[in-house]
């Protein structure tokens, strides 16, 4: 398919996509046994629900309701959190949460790549030597504990009986790098042990199907050290695999930061996706599922469309599985 | 019908025996397999028998003895509500066990039918599905399940289950249809036509069976997968009753303790989701190995 029509057709996805998950929510929301505003506004005066609802255009039916939603988020109107005292908007928590997440899953896609491409590549290399028995091993333990139980964990471990790190909380970079990033080690050590037993196991096999190409045995047979053939000849082909596997995780990292960042006290937007589950505030809700969607969905087509370029064997590799 | 189609089942039958004791015989000698279902074996035995086994009563609260740390009577410790942590444990086994091979199960045969079904027939069913499966996949699998958890029923086990194979089906299905599509070339499929077998027969008698590998490694991923979902969405308070004896619950009621060095009561359900969950990926690579895909 030529790149063209393929972007056309993940964009049609995307937008698919966005329409059937906001749907999903607006419908769920109509299931709920009572109304959507008095679950919002408990306790509230009649006339203030009902102006909230025009307001939402929950008085005009389903679709009435779910168009002028989508209506207003198209146009980049989230809506807001209401509280018996007024309303705060979704877009100013956002202003405050998105960049702790942002910087979350940055520093753990970060970290987990730093740990496995040296480990895959030495893996691969002395494949099924001791070494790589012991690293196999390790991480596939680690790959099936799920992250808050690491989390935990570590909090426990590194948190309060060491006392090295702070458990608990968020600094921003401006009141001081190292308290930053003394309070990001758990949250990020936690997120990152899943990414790096996928990666290795990634980039492992990926290399020593590379170490038998013929490429390979002409740069050896050249002269050229093995620590040059590893990075320069092997490693390069298998980076790109690799970066498409990291953009394919971002899902699973969203998911794992959604529990880490409530283990953690980071007020980020899993932390906002928890509170207003638990204080029902539906609109606020369907918008921030849509916007991580809606990140999700892109990131992955922009991943794709680069790797395209890059590498169509990539395109081609993943189109076939 | 004519005698060489019954002759040709006939020897694929003796053929399908022959392959399918190698393979047992494999995975007897395979030792991932193995652990992974010796672990898996004891965890079921504590769901089905544990009740009546466990030193304590799982919900039995003695005020006199809360938060002591793991000694001779109490192994585990007992929880801020003078609660058997050791018995909790055991019994906990119980719920997630049975709501996650019951979510895979029902995953795994909404999947392999729709893949079944998208693969053989083709054409637009086959890229409408698609679509939708595509669109519920790209949202990540704990968002969708709280959302709806949240949403629906709180604290029901039931429909969470629900919730997790739903999840999982467009996974199921896309393998599913892989496999299906590349089986679907083969001559005894055109041969079936030719014998005007039904449909049905020709999906569920002729191309099914063949593709059973790839759905079996792929329901214990997915075992794999709904042991995690059930955990996490019991950590965060959601899907299962607030209180039941159950790792994730048992998690989420007292990790806070653990700011206040009280470990045990987090530690050792935690150390049961891992030893589960590790279990069923052991079993999922031996299978790998022993099915050589």
């Amino acid at each position: 398919m030529n790149k063209l029509g393929e972007l056309a057709k993940r964009i049609g996805q995307l937008l698919l996509v966005l329409f059937l998950v906001t749907l999903f929510v607006a419908f769920l929301m109509r299931l709920l046994p009572a109304d959507t505003v008095d679950i919002m506004l408990p306790g509230q005066p009649e006339e203030f629900k009902a102006i909230i609802r025009h307001e939402l255009g929950l008085d005009k039916g389903f679709f009435g309701y779910y168009f002028q939603w989508l209506n207003s988020f198209v146009h980049g109107d989230f809506g807001s959190f209401y509280f018996a005292g007024g309303s705060e908007t979704v877009a100013s928590h956002l202003g405050n949460a998105l960049p702790k997440s942002l910087l979350l899953m940055l520093y753990s896609q970060i970290v987990a790549l730093a740990v496995s491409i040296p480990l895959g590549l030495s893996s691969a290399y002395r494949a099924g030597s001791k070494f790589d028995r012991a690293v196999s091993g390790t991480l596939f333990t680690f790959s099936s504990i799920p992250s808050f139980a690491i989390g935990l964990i570590l909090a426990l471990v590194v948190g309060v009986k060491l006392g090295w790190v702070e458990p608990l909380g968020y600094v921003p970079m401006s009141e001081g790098l190292a308290e930053h990033f003394k309070h990001m080690v758990l949250p990020v050590a936690s997120l990152s042990f899943g990414l790096v037993a996928a990666y290795t196991r990634l980039l492992r096999s990926d290399v020593i199907a590379t170490l038998k190409e013929d490429y390979v045995t002409m740069a050896a047979s050249k002269g050229l050290s093995d620590r040059r053939i590893l990075w320069r000849h092997v490693f390069r082909p298998s980076s790109i695999t690799l970066m498409t596997s990291a953009a394919l995780n971002m899902g699973g990292l969203i998911g794992g930061a959604v529990v880490i960042e409530n283990i953690f006290s980071i007020q980020g937007v899993g932390f906002e996706i928890i509170y207003a589950l638990g204080t029902r505030q539906y609109v606020a809700l369907q918008s921030l599922i849509a916007l991580v969607a809606v990140g999700y969905v892109l990131f992955n087509v922009i991943v794709d469309i680069a790797s395209g370029f890059i590498d169509p064997r990539t395109r081609e590799r993943r189109g076939l599985r | 019908m004519n005698d060489s189609s019954t002759e040709i089942s006939k020897k694929s039958d003796a053929e399908r025996l022959q392959i399918r004791k190698e393979r047992i015989a494999l995975l007897r000698r395979n030792k991932a397999f193995t652990i992974g279902i010796t672990v898996l074996g004891f965890w079921t035995l504590c769901a089905i028998f544990g009740k009546y086994v466990t030193p304590f009563k799982s919900d039995e609260q003695n005020f006199e003895f809360v938060s002591i740390s793991p000694n001779g009577t109490y192994w585990f410790g007992t929880d801020a509500n003078g609660q058997d942590v050791f018995s909790r444990v055991i019994v906990g086994s119980r719920l997630i066990l049975v709501m996650s091979f019951a979510a895979t199960i029902l995953g795994t045969l909404a999947g392999t039918s729709l893949g079944l079904i998208t693969g053989y027939f083709k054409g637009w069913f086959d890229i409408i599905v698609m679509r939708l499966l595509e669109a519920i996949s790209s949202i990540p699998a704990i968002i969708i399940a709280l959302l709806a958890v949240a949403a629906i029923d709180g604290q029901s086990p039931t429909i969470t289950v629900f919730i997790i194979a739903f999840v999982f089906t467009p996974n199921i299905a896309r393998t599913v249809r892989a496999a299906v599509l590349a089986e679907a070339e083969f001559e005894y499929v055109a041969a079936a036509k030719l014998r005007t077998e039904r449909t049905p027969h020709i999906l569920f008698k002729e191309i099914l069976p063949n593709v059973m590998p790839p759905i079996i490694v792929e329901f214990t991923v997915r075992l794999g997968y709904a042991i995690f979902a059930i955990a996490t969405l019991s950590f965060l308070g959601a899907g299962v009753e607030y209180g039941s004896p159950n790792w994730g619950t048992q998690i989420s009621e007292n990790w806070a303790q653990i700011f206040n060095n009280q470990w045990w009561p987090t530690a050792f359900p935690a150390i049961a989701i891992a030893t589960l969950a590790v279990s069923v990926n052991l079993i999922s690579d031996g299978l790998l190995e022993v099915f050589e895909i």
